[in-house]
Parts: structure tokens; C-alpha cells; sequence
């Protein structure tokens, strides 16, 4: 698919996503001038109070962005995840360029201008009124120029906490590793960035003093800018009523930032919609963010595995029994947060040793053992994660008794089934429900060792609505097979499919 | 306290200092009504923190300065001001507004009808000799230097004050314009009655617009008097003075 023709079958999308996008900067930006205009002018008035807050809005600007967004997350009241977090981090940001531009402008008015004023007898009102903003105004719109230049790009980082805009799109094409999505992200939110700049341009210019022909035709243009965001806004809110009122019977399901995460989220949101529940989708959130909205009671319900949640969540040394891990979890949570474990949906994403199926079919080869007085002359290539923790290379190599004569590749993962194809490398260490292991005629030998601790996929979901949620818990109780969960992935990466619609499809093909 | 009221301004021991270095020192001096005061000396000789002392620009840190009989510290620093007409150097014209929005500035603080500023806008105009249709609309940077020292007049005198301040208006013209706007000046001061305190170190602008002349030396006064007395005086300040124009 191209690009072109990417964009014309996702321009609904597309258009929401920038509509999210511009929501998000401008509420941000106008919380940032209400604040931040006064405070400068303030701080013309009162000097002894500039280097204080300037440095707090400095060391505020040189926080990262993801850092900034993910220390807000905790936070009662302010934080959480969604827009309103995103404003909050996106208006601190933009504090820098509004309170200092306000200072600079209004302190480099002309000593005699402002002696001229006093001595006319106006008052400190009537001077910052009709001499100090006016003659400021073009270096204060500067400052929010930059502010809102700086917002639309920082905006793309608000995806991560779920609030949405162009970056989803960006996150999104990192992750499935499609140029399409990312160009779409990057390119929209540049194209915003570019034409918000120049509509305030064009507005700043209009207070230059000294151009006074051109003043009436740039407000115009400013005006007309102006007015095709209002315009594009507008249609937005009648198009998409979102109704504010928190309703109990909402169930806010979330997801993880991959593929798999989003389709099973998509599958539970769908069934609980045909039941008739309303349901608010928090997808694509990043690092364990979702466990911490579900604590914080920003979010009800998302999927999770039993190895993640025993290892990254509950700081547990991994282990292998499956049912030990699983029961080890649920009561965990069930004591140390208040939440409760859905029964395993069925199917497993471990690591998976893969070799080609043609290799695998010659030698008859089922397990890893199977594979280890073969594989002397093998390449073997795994990815960065695989080679660097605990329950990867090195354990593993040594539990099977491995001896590759040549060292294993160190490379990105998605590259190693390519090369594992092509024929470069001859095993590989993937994630079981990977769509291209069955699309790449690919083949996973069994763990007859049990080295890798069990990743059983199952929702976590906050006890007070396991009541709503159990009767589609049970429907799902080991509903979708591992194979079954590779076609549902290969759907989404391989296929583009969007994954509400594969979830869709695989709904109707169970009768669900 | 009731002072002679034909004494516009009058000092009265009066002092100033910023952190400990003394600006002004004891200094006492009347401006009687009608006449034009020139403060002539050498720049940080305190003329221009005097005359900054009389509007209110600054407080005396000792002594008082009276205007119409009252000490500036007892008026509203307000209406005080909006009662002095202020002239700057380079006019200290307000670069945002057109040359009829200055002119009209305090008129406009002062709340009158539209029609009242209109016709003091053009009679303002025609007084410092600007054909109004011409220029009420021109912004401070379309005009020439002399054209700006003009507004600036007309900016002071448009609300009609009976005292009017001046730091140095014309220092920064050339020298043809400078002369022509120094008569022209005095001319129409003299005319309309005004009371003038003007601030110079140029002798010649003393001697053709001042009916006094206070030179001041190091914060204190070094010769007050008549323009004749001042050519008679054989302080050597003086004399130093008017060895520069001979």
C-alpha cells in the first residue's frame, strides 16, 4: 500500500487524530498565556521574583517530555492518564517561552517612552495597557509562537498516556515497524507545527507599528488561519458528542502499546458492548502505565501476562511452573492491589526458539533438545532484549547445553525472522504468538526443558467490576489458541487489517 | 501651609540622594508665574533630577517642593502630573500611537468628549506649525526630528497646563532646526501666558529663551539670575560659560 493511498482510507482517522492533536495544544497554550502573560508582567513589577521563576520554568523545560508526562501519572487530581494529563505537561511546557517572552518585551520598551507615560500622569494600569502590551505584543506573541511551535511537537509524546493526537500514529508505526503510520504521524504534526507558525506569524506581524499598509491584510490571513482551525474544531465537536458524564456502567478497558494487546482489548470491548455495557477505550498505553491507571481507578479492565505481572510488576525472580505463577498472581494482586485475574484466555506469549519449518519437518525435530546435536554448525541471532535478561541467552544456552561455534548475532528482533527466513540464521528466539511465524512457514520447538518462565496471557481487571466483567471473563476462559492468536497478529502487521476489525472477524467466526 | 500664589514653584531646602550620594543639596529656588526658568549646567550637575522633582518623577529625600503652594508629596502624583505639561528629549513620543493620539493622550485620560479633543488636536497642530490634514495621522517614525520636537510641544501644551517641564527637548537637532524651534518656542510660551522650567547645557538656548537663568554646579546653585546679570557675572563659572559663545 502506499502512501497516498494510506492516507485516503485513513482520513477519518487521520482527521481525528490532528482534530485530538490541535485540542490538545491550544487548551494547553491557553492555559499557558492565561498563567503565563500575568505572571511575567508580574515579574516586571516585582524583579526580585524573576530568577526564581524563570528557573522553575526552565527546569521545567529541559525535563524529557516522556519523563515529564510519566512523573505527572501518579499524581492525584492533576495526574492519571489521558488528555487532561497531557495538558498539564504540554501548558508547563509552554510556561518558558510565554513568561520570559512577557518579561523581555515589556522590560525593553524604551526608558523614555515609559518616562513620557508616567509623566503624562496615566497609571501603572493605563501604562501596561496602553503603552506597555502594545509595544510588547509582537515579542510576547513570539514567546507563544514558539510555545505552540513546541506543544505540537511535544503533543506527539501525549499517544504514550493515552491522550490520543498525532502521535499515536507515531507510537503505532514504531511498533508494527510501518513507514506508512510513522510518515502519516510525523508529517501531519510538522505540517501543523509549520502552519501554526505561520498564521501567529502573520498575526505578530499585524502589531508592527511600522508596516502599517500591511497590518489589515496580515490580520486577515491570521484571521482566516484562525478561522479553518475554529472550523476544523467545530466539526469535530458536532461530530463526536463525547459525553463527559463518568457513568458507573462504563467499563474503561485499556491496553499495552503492541498489537496483541490492543486486539484482545478490542475483543473484550466488543463483547461487552454486545451485552450492551458501554465501554471507554484507553489503548495503546505505554510501559506499565496501564497497571498504574488501573490502581489509580483510571482504568477498569486490560490485558496483561501472568510472567510480566509476577517478574516486572511484582518484582518476583521468574520461575517456570505456569500454574504456580498464575495462582502466585492472582492473590498477590488480590491482596497488594485490590484487583483480580481473569481465567488464562488460552494461549501463551513466551519466548519461542524458531528454526524453519522445512528444517524442522526434514529432521523431525520437536523440542529444543531435539534440535541441540545439530546445531553445532548453526547461526544463531537473537535480539537485545533476548541476549540481555535473566531468563534469556545466557541460562538458556547453558540449561540445554548449547555450544554454537560461531557467536549468536546480536540484532533487532523483527529482523531475525527475515534472516531466520532468508536463511542467514538458522534458529532464532521470538515471541510465540508472533503472526510471521506462521506467515514465514516458521516453527517453534517445544520447552521440553521448561527454561522460559510462562507469559499466559488473562485480563486484570479492578475488583469492583469483576461483577460486570465475569460472565465474558468465562466466555474467554481459553477461547483463543495460540495459532489462533498468530493469524489475529499477522491480520494487524502483516495483513494491516485494524485491529477492531480482526477482532471483529474472529468474534463472528466463534459465534461469540 | 499657603504660599504666595503668583510662586508656581518654589524649593524649599530641598535635597535628594539615591543610596547615599547626594544628588541635590539644600537647594532653594522659586519659579514666580510667567517666566521661563533655564536650568543650564553640566550633565549630572542635578538640573534634570530638579526638574524631575517638580512633577514627581522623584520625591525630595529632605526639604519640599511646593507647586501652587502645595508639597508635590501632598498631591495626587496623578492629577499632579496630568496638570505639567512634559516635553523630552527626542520627544518621547509614544511610537505606537499616530501624532494626533499623542497630542490627544491626556485629554483623553482627562475624559473629554470626542469633539472637544478633535478641535484641540488641529488647534494644537497649527500652534507648534503642523498643517494637521498632513500629519495627524503620520506615526512618530514618519516624521523628521524637528516634526517630532513639534508633537512633542503640542503633546504637553494639549491640556492646557500653566506649567510646563522641559529636559532638553531640542538637543538632538541639527542646528538650523534647533534655532527655529527655540523662537518659535519662546514666541508662543510667552504668548499663551505658560509658566516654563527648561532644562539646557547650551548657553545660546539660555540666552534666547530663558527671562532667568539658574546654573547649577554639583547639586547646589552656582549663579541665579537675569540673562544680563548672568553676562555681567564674573564667576569663573560663569566666565567659563561665556567664553564657549565668544
Amino acid at each position: 500500500m502506499n502512501f497516498f493511498e494510506f492516507l485516503q482510507q485513513n482520513r477519518a482517522e487521520l482527521l481525528a487524530l490532528t482534530r485530538e492533536h490541535l485540542l490538545l495544544v491550544f487548551v494547553s497554550t491557553a492555559f499557558a498565556v492565561l498563567i503565563g502573560v500575568p505572571l511575567g508582567i508580574l515579574l516586571t513589577r516585582k524583579k526580585s521574583l524573576q530568577p526564581w521563576v524563570l528557573g522553575i520554568a526552565n527546569i521545567l523545560q529541559t525535563i524529557p517530555s516522556l519523563a515529564l508526562f510519566g512523573l505527572l501519572i501518579p499524581i492525584a487530581y492533576i495526574g492519571g492518564i489521558g488528555a487532561k494529563t497531557a495538558v498539564i505537561a504540554l501548558t508547563l511546557y509552554s510556561f518558558l517561552p510565554i513568561i520570559r517572552n512577557t518579561v523581555t518585551g515589556i522590560s525593553g520598551v524604551d526608558a523614555r517612552t515609559r518616562e513620557a507615560a508616567v509623566a503624562m500622569g496615566m497609571t501603572d494600569w493605563q501604562i501596561l495597557r496602553m503603552v506597555e502590551l502594545p509595544l510588547s505584543a509582537p515579542v510576547i506573541l513570539t514567546g507563544i509562537r514558539v510555545a505552540v511551535v513546541i506543544a505540537v511537537g511535544v503533543a506527539t509524546v501525549a499517544a504514550a498516556v493515552g491522550a490520543g493526537g498525532l502521535g499515536t500514529y507515531i507510537f503505532r508505526g514504531l511498533r508494527q515497524n510501518d513507514n506508512n503510520l510513522l510518515l502519516a504521524g510525523a508529517l501531519s504534526s510538522a505540517i501543523l507545527a509549520l502552519f501554526c507558525d505561520f498564521a501567529l506569524g502573520q498575526f505578530e506581524k499585524s502589531f508592527d507599528y511600522k508596516k502599517r499598509a500591511e497590518k489589515s491584510r496580515r490580520k486577515l490571513i491570521a484571521g482566516g488561519a484562525l478561522v479553518v482551525i475554529l472550523a476544523v474544531f467545530g466539526f469535530s465537536l458536532i461530530q463526536n458528542p463525547k459525553s463527559k458524564i463518568q457513568n458507573t456502567d462504563v467499563i474503561r478497558v485499556g491496553s499495552k502499546d503492541f498489537t496483541e494487546s490492543v486486539i484482545l482489548a478490542e475483543i473484550l470491548a466488543q463483547m461487552l458492548e454486545k451485552r450492551g455495557i458501554s465501554v471507554e477505550r484507553k489503548f495503546e498505553l505505554g510501559g506499565n502505565l496501564a497497571h498504574d491507571a488501573l490502581v489509580s481507578n483510571n482504568l477498569d479492565v486490560y490485558p496483561e501476562y501472568t510472567g510480566t505481572a509476577y517478574t516486572a510488576i511484582l518484582k518476583q525472580k521468574p520461575i517456570t511452573d505456569t500454574r504456580q505463577v498464575y495462582d502466585e498472581t492472582k492473590q498477590a494482586y488480590g491482596e497488594k492491589f485490590d484487583l483480580s485475574l481473569s481465567p488464562p484466555l488460552g494461549f501463551s506469549n513466551d519466548f519461542a526458539i524458531l528454526i524453519r519449518g522445512d528444517a524442522a519437518r526434514k529432521n523431525n525435530l520437536q523440542t529444543i533438545s531435539d534440535a541441540v546435536p545439530l546445531s553445532k554448525n548453526w547461526q544463531a541471532g537473537f535480539g537485545q532484549d533476548f541476549m540481555s535478561r535473566a531468563d534469556g541467552y545466557a541460562g538458556f544456552a547453558q540449561k540445554y547445553n548449547f555450544n554454537f561455534a560461531k557467536q549468536p548475532r546480536e540484532m533487532d528482533l523483527s529482523l531475525t525472522y527475515r534472516a531466520l527466513q532468508s536463511g542467514q540464521l538458522d534458529i532464532i528466539a521470538g515471541n510465540s504468538t508472533d503472526g510471521l511465524i506462521s506467515a514465514l512457514d516458521l516453527f517453534q520447538l517445544a520447552d521440553d526443558k521448561k527454561y522460559f518462565p510462562p507469559y499466559q496471557a488473562v485480563y486484570i481487571a479492578r475488583n469492583d467490576k469483576t461483577e460486570i466483567l465475569r460472565e465474558t471473563f468465562e466466555k474467554l476462559n481459553s477461547a483463543i489458541s495460540t495459532e489462533e492468536m498468530r493469524r489475529l497478529n499477522y491480520a494487524v502487521d502483516g495483513e494491516k487489517l485494524a485491529p477492531q476489525q480482526a477482532a471483529e472477524n474472529w468474534l463472528k467466526e466463534k459465534g461469540f | 501651609m499657603s504660599e504666595m500664589p503668583n510662586k508656581t514653584v518654589k524649593f524649599r531646602n530641598a535635597g535628594f540622594q539615591i543610596d547615599g550620594t547626594k544628588i541635590l543639596d539644600d537647594l532653594n529656588l522659586e519659579v514666580a508665574k510667567g517666566e521661563i526658568l533655564v536650568l543650564l549646567g553640566e550633565s549630572g550637575c542635578g538640573k534634570t533630577t530638579t526638574l524631575k522633582l517638580i512633577n514627581r518623577l522623584y520625591e525630595p529625600t529632605s526639604g519640599e517642593v511646593l507647586v501652587e503652594g502645595k508639597a508635590t508629596t501632598d498631591w495626587d502624583a496623578i492629577i499632579l502630573r496630568r496638570r505639567i505639561g512634559y516635553v523630552l528629549q527626542e520627544a518621547g513620543l509614544f511610537p505606537h500611537f499616530t501624532v494626533a493620539e499623542n497630542v490627544a493622550l491626556v485629554p483623553g485620560l482627562e475624559n473629554w468628549n470626542k469633539a472637544e479633543i478633535n478641535s484641540k488636536i488641529t488647534e494644537m497642530l497649527e500652534l507648534v506649525g503642523l498643517n494637521p490634514s498632513k500629519f495627524a495621522a503620520r506615526f512618530p517614525h514618519e516624521l523628521s526630528g524637528g516634526q517630532r520636537q513639534r508633537v512633542g510641544v503640542a503633546r504637553a501644551l494639549a491640556a492646557n497646563p500653566d506649567l510646563l517641564l522641559l529636559d532638553e527637548p531640542f538637543g538632538a537637532l541639527d542646528a538650523l532646526t534647533r534655532v527655529n524651534l527655540q523662537k518659535e518656542f519662546a514666541r508662543t510660551v510667552k504668548a499663551l501666558g505658560k509658566t516654563a522650567v527648561f532644562v539646557t547645557h547650551d548657553l545660546h538656548e539660555a540666552f534666547i529663551l530663558g527671562t532667568r537663568i539658574c546654573l547649577m554646579d554639583k547639586g547646589k546653585i552656582a549663579f541665579l539670575g537675569t540673562p544680563e546679570n548672568f553676562r555681567k557675572s564674573d564667576l569663573p563659572l560663569v566666565r567659563n560659560y561665556l567664553e564657549t559663545i565668544e
